[in-house]
């Protein structure tokens, strides 16, 4: 195919709670070590969450971190790694042809709790409303603190896709460049919300929140005790570009995207749905042109309720039902669900086994719930594959919303 | 408050909202923004926290008047003398 029309990923930056950078979170994938910690939240008291422990100051000021939002950091800290792992020289950039394309679950929940609690203090007078409030809660906010940080004067805006947002920012940077819109993507997903105890809150109404006594056991998807979601923050981003651009600069690259998809239930509001997920990875896997047999890993998206993990195995069962070589993980067990980040992070988590061939496991299974079984679902420990060549990364969210992305070893 | 304990409010203030700059050198007679990266979202938050703690409004008008630390020791005696 002609290389102007083929997308890689040439640099990755995240901040996982498990991880700060890509070598430090898939090392933990690997030993089995999780990022789930006990977390003080505003009303409820102590809550599981996953927490990121990256150093804001590594890229901005003092008053940049306090001007701006925890989304708008963990953007910024990603992007700037994502470049810096890409080896991209960014001074001879030309920043009208970088393009900021962020998944987001939501944006401005933590912010406009906090404003609340703010007033509060003052009897609710309104005056005492911050002017701050409007440019941190915008919907573009996390994606456009990215740009004024770093000078980028290309596109900016954040991607509203629930839980399936991660692949669908990187989807959006794939798809900017095909249309020839810029030349650097800087593409994948960020979350804030474990800053606002709504999140916990409504997850809980809907009995939808994981409790266990060891945060480290908490996020536990297929297992048959699962008995909810972990919340956590973080981000991951991928500096994408066409072919030829990469290696015309003779950029590493980490993988090709070869195919991708997002569809809609149309059923419902919350609960997921196996045949639109069957249909989105059957349509990811037609746009690569290969068969579910070609897969060597699926990222599970996974999230630990009863119902969601059956309905996806449900799905998987269905795509990949005659695919012995094809093997299954979930990385939500380590680091509880990321919300706008976790797609990306979990994709990110398993780019390394184009290279080492390991696909790292779901941990917290002690016993398989045997309406999750899919062959050759990796439980608890790695396990290495001679060889991988395809990895399936799969994504779904609230209202509906699902998104597949397929990434080829280069 | 006297004009000292004024000073060291706003000062205190500024420390808050520009974190990054070095407080100790500021003069008292210079515009603030010729010293220090501050920006009209800053003197918002200055403001605001003249509200907050002090409960002291500064109309929009009045802006001008918190130039320097000098011209605000000047505009808020008044304002602070029973604080």
């Amino acid at each position: 195919m002609n290389h102007h029309r083929r997308i890689v990923i040439t640099g990755i930056g995240l901040t996982s709670p498990n991880g700060n950078t890509l070598a430090e979170y898939r090392a933990n994938l690997l030993k089995g070590v999780s990022g789930v910690v006990w977390f003080e939240t505003r009303y409820m008291g102590k809550v599981l969450a996953g927490v990121c422990t990256y150093d804001p100051l590594k890229y901005q000021m003092k008053k940049e971190v306090r001007r701006g939002t925890r989304a708008g950091s963990i953007s910024i800290y990603c992007c700037q790694e994502a470049v810096a792992d890409a080896k991209l020289d960014v001074p001879a950039l030309d920043k009208n042809r970088v393009g900021v394309y962020l998944g987001i679950t939501e944006h401005g929940n933590v912010e406009t709790e906090n404003e609340i609690y703010n007033i509060s203090q003052f009897n609710y007078d309104t005056k005492f409303w911050s002017h701050h409030h409007n440019p941190r809660t915008v919907a573009n906010s996390p994606a456009g603190e990215v740009t004024l940080n770093m000078g980028i004067t290309g596109p900016h805006y954040t991607i509203g896709a629930a839980c399936a947002a991660g692949n669908a920012g990187v989807i959006q940077g794939a798809q900017m460049l095909l249309l020839d819109e810029v030349d650097v993507a800087l593409a994948g997903g960020v979350s804030e919300s474990i800053h606002t105890f709504g999140i916990f809150a409504s997850f809980a109404s809907q009995n939808a929140l994981a409790s266990h006594s060891d945060p480290t056991k908490a996020s536990r998807p297929f297992d048959r005790d699962r008995n909810g979601i972990v919340c956590s923050e973080g981000g991951c981003v991928f500096v994408l570009e066409r072919l030829d651009h990469a290696e015309a600069r003779g950029a590493r690259i980490y993988g090709e995207i070869v195919g991708y998809h997002m569809n809609s239930d149309a059923s419902d509001f919350v609960l997921p749905n196996a045949l639109r997920h069957v249909e989105c990875m059957q349509t990811a896997l037609k746009r690569a042109g290969i068969a579910p047999q070609d897969i060597d890993i699926v990222s599970t998206h996974a999230t630990a309720t009863p119902l969601g993990d059956i309905q996806e195995c449900q799905a998987l069962r269905t795509v990949f039902a005659d695919c012995p070589k094809t093997h299954f993980n979930n990385t939500k067990s380590f680091i509880g669900h990321a919300m706008g980040a976790a797609g990306a992070l979990e994709l990110a988590g398993n780019l390394p086994a184009f290279d080492d061939g390991v696909v790292h496991p779901t941990i917290n299974v002690d016993h398989l719930d045997p309406q999750c079984e899919v062959p050759n679902l990796v439980l608890n420990t790695p396990k290495k594959l001679p060889r991988v060549d395809y990895i399936l990364n799969n994504s779904s969210g609230m209202l509906g919303i699902n998104s597949v992305v397929i990434v080829k070893r280069v | 408050m006297t004009n000292e304990q004024i000073r060291q409010a706003v000062l205190q203030i500024i420390s808050v909202i520009a974190p990054d700059e070095e407080l100790t050198h500021v003069k008292s007679d210079v515009p603030l923004r010729d010293q220090l990266e501050l920006d009209s979202m800053d003197f918002l938050d200055i403001v605001m926290e003249l509200r907050k703690r002090y409960s002291v409004e500064v109309p929009e008008a009045d802006y001008g008047q918190l130039a320097s630390l000098d011209s605000c020791v000047t505009y808020l005696a008044p304002k602070l003398k029973d604080k």
